[in-house]
């Protein structure tokens, strides 16, 4: 085990340079981030003041060097825009994402399996079919016009929940978020769901497949034969049988929401870090993007493992390799 | 009795709820501020949401009039010097009182912070500030400078006891955001939420005491986002209403809208320094001299635009006809130019006469993501140059790599295009920054004709703005000023303004917002109906 884990985070490092290298050449490419800071009646003079404070005076490669030498030391660079360090900038808005994200998977599962196995057992019935109809709009509708669908219906037409923006911060054992407090629930609720949609979809159509295969097995027949009650044959037999690609599934899909909850986060304005980066890109500030995107590939990389990790306890005849 | 007490309850429920309404402020905003710091960021949302918390010598009002706010009045003294008075009795948030050493320190910092991406160097260069006494100062330049007042209004003073050796996180944390405006600064979270309380001590300068007991600004990016929030009475104000639902909004009756012209002109910049222009073609795809270098066809341009039909069609009729650089009721607006009228007839023989009778092609670009539905006015503009026999093609992008190009993105870093919208919003209020930016002969050495992308040159011209820039007499600068444009713009189509851009804001229907020409969104100019 131990092996196997120095092996991968070899690995990452070999990717997260190939990555800098990829996100800094790229970045540097695309426009010219003074023209989107600097007042327009600033004379030549401020102009080349900017781009000197800014670094932007240096060769792309004398630049990226820089970047490389600061970033062993833990400094991904200052933001153009804030003129505070990124890596700040990032994890000051990381717990308003990760709290919608742990939100939105926690809605998306507590549906999406148990509608799933229904629609599993019982295919040929209407409310199976309803189920996986309605999990092929999920689908297919743009996040962004559900998020504003959901505004309209539920914020504006019933009043019932706020329109945008994050809640009051609770505090629970130490930890801050808004999911301690009824505003902060209130408020995380229609973007956790906007969010949400598309991993219940997927989810729903995963567990069901599952469930249609894994009930035929020699396995499910002798339980039920042997008498087993079907309450324990569902929880145990076949859920954990059918856990497998969701646990797979959930840890990819998790990054992704917490990498690209950007247009959920803009519609509901929602303070975390897919609403910064998106910004940073419109405006060129090019230390956060990179810094965004290396903790991405940190982050993946990191999920990967744990996804790797939970198979071999959720399947013992999955076993790391290199682990003896 | 029970409905009696239920009545009751509902009564004073409705009169708690008003009250609390008419303390509290919520405001969505389009575009947050990137700093507290009102030196850092030299752009219009931290200006805007600076003077709410720190005041500047010269106050500017809703249509960029100057009115007495810390400094109680300024004169030239002699060809050198201005004086300026400062007003009495003005304490500092903390308590402390507000003096002449303030002023001068805030000359030295403004243009000084650290990796400032945008600073206040351009309106204090050049200027040394000297204390008289506790509350006169007096400004010396090398050359008669008339622009003093415009300049000083963008500045915001600070406080030199907390602003000496502050750095921009100590603004933004709130331990030197100390001011002297009409709100106190309480808690910013980025992304999130600005909070700021009433200053009960505030000098009233601009629209006496503050109306709000808490103000809330919310940055929400998109329109639709924006809208929604107010209709569900999350927030009492927003800014930059969409033009395509300012009809929709104002049938109802819940809200108040207002538009109002903003200093910023939407206009044509065209290639003047290159025979062989990039992105122009014979018809068919032969080699032609640059015609944009022909002034009959630059003119023939201004008269194949339909601005009318630009006003009413695409812009929903939220803008106005422009005729020159700044709609009427600026300083140095000319009073002789009207927008050309739309004629192709003329436009055709002035097309024959410059011998592109048969036209020619065109690729034109715009941004699609920085002014008013401006991808739209590039789509429309094609099709009506296309009237006129000369073959378009559009390109718009996103301003993030527009502008590169469109300042240095052809050869030796000049400007890529050859025919290209874009927009100037007079920050200094007036004739004098569109000008010296955009007609003046670019000189990197005089800091003139910075975002002359088209290259426009002519000495004439560049003669009368520079003896404007240093005739202090603001009558007489009014009329070179105003002389610069006439001939510029109304003889030279050095640029060809299309349309001056207009805002909206709305609020809720018992508030009424005073719309601004500089785009700000103050607290301040907020009224009850």
């Amino acid at each position: 085990m131990t092996a196997f884990i120095l092996r991968r985070s070899t690995q990452s490092i070999i990717v997260l340079f190939i990555m800098s290298l990829l996100v800094f050449s790229g970045v540097n490419l695309v426009g010219d981030p003074v023209e989107m800071l600097i007042n327009p009646e600033a004379d030549q003079a401020e102009v080349e003041r900017v781009i000197k404070e800014l670094g932007l005076d240096k060769p792309v490669t004398e630049q990226y060097w820089y970047f490389l030498m600061n970033a062993f030391k833990g400094d991904l660079g200052t933001s153009f825009i804030f003129g505070e360090p990124a890596l700040k900038l990032i994890v000051q808005r990381m717990p308003a994402t990760i709290e919608l994200a742990l939100f939105s998977l926690f809605i998306s599962l507590i549906f999406a399996i148990p509608l799933g196995i229904y629609a599993g057992l019982k295919p040929e019935s209407k409310i199976s079919k309803t189920i996986m109809a309605g999990s092929i709009l999920g689908f297919s509708m743009p996040t962004f016009w559900v998020g504003i669908l959901f505004i309209m219906f539920f914020a504006v037409y019933l009043g019932w929940l706020p329109s945008t923006g994050r809640g009051e911060i609770g505090s629970f054992l130490g930890v801050r978020s808004s999911l301690f407090t009824l505003d902060g629930l209130s408020h995380i609720f229609l973007p956790a769901l906007n969010l949400a949609l598309f991993k219940l979809s997927s989810v729903i159509r995963l567990t069901r497949a599952g469930t249609r295969e894994i009930i035929h097995q020699d396995y499910i027949k002798f339980a039920r034969a042997k008498g087993v009650a079907e309450s324990r044959v569902i929880n145990v037999h076949l859920l954990k049988n059918i856990l497998i690609p969701i646990v797979t599934i959930i840890g990819l899909e998790f990054g992704s929401l917490i990498a690209f909850s950007t247009v959920t986060e803009t519609v509901f304005a929602w303070p975390g870090m897919g609403k910064l980066i998106i910004d940073s890109i419109y405006n060129l500030d090019r230390p956060v993007i990179v810094a965004y995107l290396m903790i991405i590939v940190i982050f993946f990389v990191f999920l990967n493992l744990l996804v790797d990790i939970l198979y071999t306890l959720l399947d013992p005849r999955v076993r790391v390799q290199g682990s003896n | 009795m029970n409905i009696l007490n239920r009545i009751l309850i509902i009564m004073i429920g409705c009169v708690l709820s008003s009250m609390a309404l008419a303390k509290d402020l919520t405001v969505g905003l389009k575009s947050e501020p990137s700093s507290i710091d009102p030196h850092y960021h030299n752009l219009g949302p931290n200006n805007s949401f600076s003077a709410h918390v720190f005041d500047s010598l010269v106050g500017s009002d809703e249509n960029q009039q100057h009115y007495p706010n810390l400094a109680v009045s300024w004169k030239p003294i002699n060809d050198t010097t201005w004086e300026f008075k400062l007003r009495k009795g003005v304490k500092w948030h903390d308590g402390s009182n507000f003096t002449a050493d303030d002023v001068v320190f805030t000359s030295k910092r403004a243009a000084n912070v650290p990796k400032s991406p945008s600073g206040f160097g351009t309106y204090l260069k050049g200027k040394t500030f000297v204390k008289i006494d506790s509350h006169t100062i007096h400004i010396k330049t090398a050359k008669p400078y008339p622009l003093m007042p415009n300049d000083l209004s963008t500045v915001k003073i600070i406080s030199k006891k907390h602003g000496e050796g502050a750095s921009t996180s100590d603004y933004n944390s709130g331990k030197a955001a100390i001011g002297t405006g009409p709100y106190k600064f309480v808690e910013w979270v980025p992304g999130d939420k600005i909070v700021l309380k009433a200053n009960p001590n505030y000098h009233g300068a601009l629209k006496g005491k503050p109306a709000f007991n808490r103000v809330l600004f919310k940055p929400i990016k998109t329109g639709p986002a924006r809208i929604a929030a107010l209709l569900a009475g999350d927030v009492d104000l927003i800014d930059s209403v969409p033009p395509l639902d300012v009809a929709r909004l104002k049938k109802n009756a819940s809200l108040k809208l207002t538009s109002g012209p903003s200093n910023r002109v939407i206009y044509i910049h065209l290639d003047q320094f290159r025979e062989n222009s990039p992105y122009i073609k014979a018809i068919g795809g032969g080699k032609i001299k640059n015609p944009l270098m022909d002034v009959r066809i630059r003119k023939a341009i201004s008269l194949a635009i339909n601005r009318d039909a630009m006003v009413t069609k695409v812009m929903e009729g939220i803008a106005v006809k422009a005729g020159q650089l700044l709609p009427a009721g600026f300083h140095g607006v000319s009073p002789n130019m009207k927008p050309d009228p739309y004629d192709t007839k003329a436009a055709k023989k002035l097309m024959a006469d410059a011998g592109y009778g048969n036209g020619f092609e065109m690729t034109i670009h715009g941004p699609n993501d920085r002014y008013i539905n401006d991808a739209k006015i590039v789509e429309a503009l094609a099709q009506m140059l296309s009237r006129i026999g000369i073959k378009t093609k559009v390109e718009t992008m996103p301003k993030s790599v527009y502008f590169k190009r469109a300042s240095a993105g052809g050869l030796n870093k000049s400007p890529e295009f050859s025919f290209m919208l874009l927009g100037w919003g007079a920050g200094s209020g007036e004739a004098s920054s569109p000008l010296r930016a955009l007609l003046h002969t670019y000189d990197k050495s005089i800091g003139m004709g910075r975002a002359n992308r088209g290259r426009h040159s002519d000495p004439a011209v560049d003669k009368i703005i520079q003896k404007a820039l240093s005739t202090v007499n603001a009558d007489a600068r009014g009329k070179l000023l105003a002389e610069a444009t006439e001939i510029a713009v109304g003889k030279n189509y050095g640029v060809i303004p299309i349309h001056y851009q207009m805002n909206t804001w709305a609020a809720k229907s018992s508030l009424s917002y005073q719309p601004r020409t500089d785009e700000y969104t103050l607290v301040m100019g907020l009224s009850n109906n």
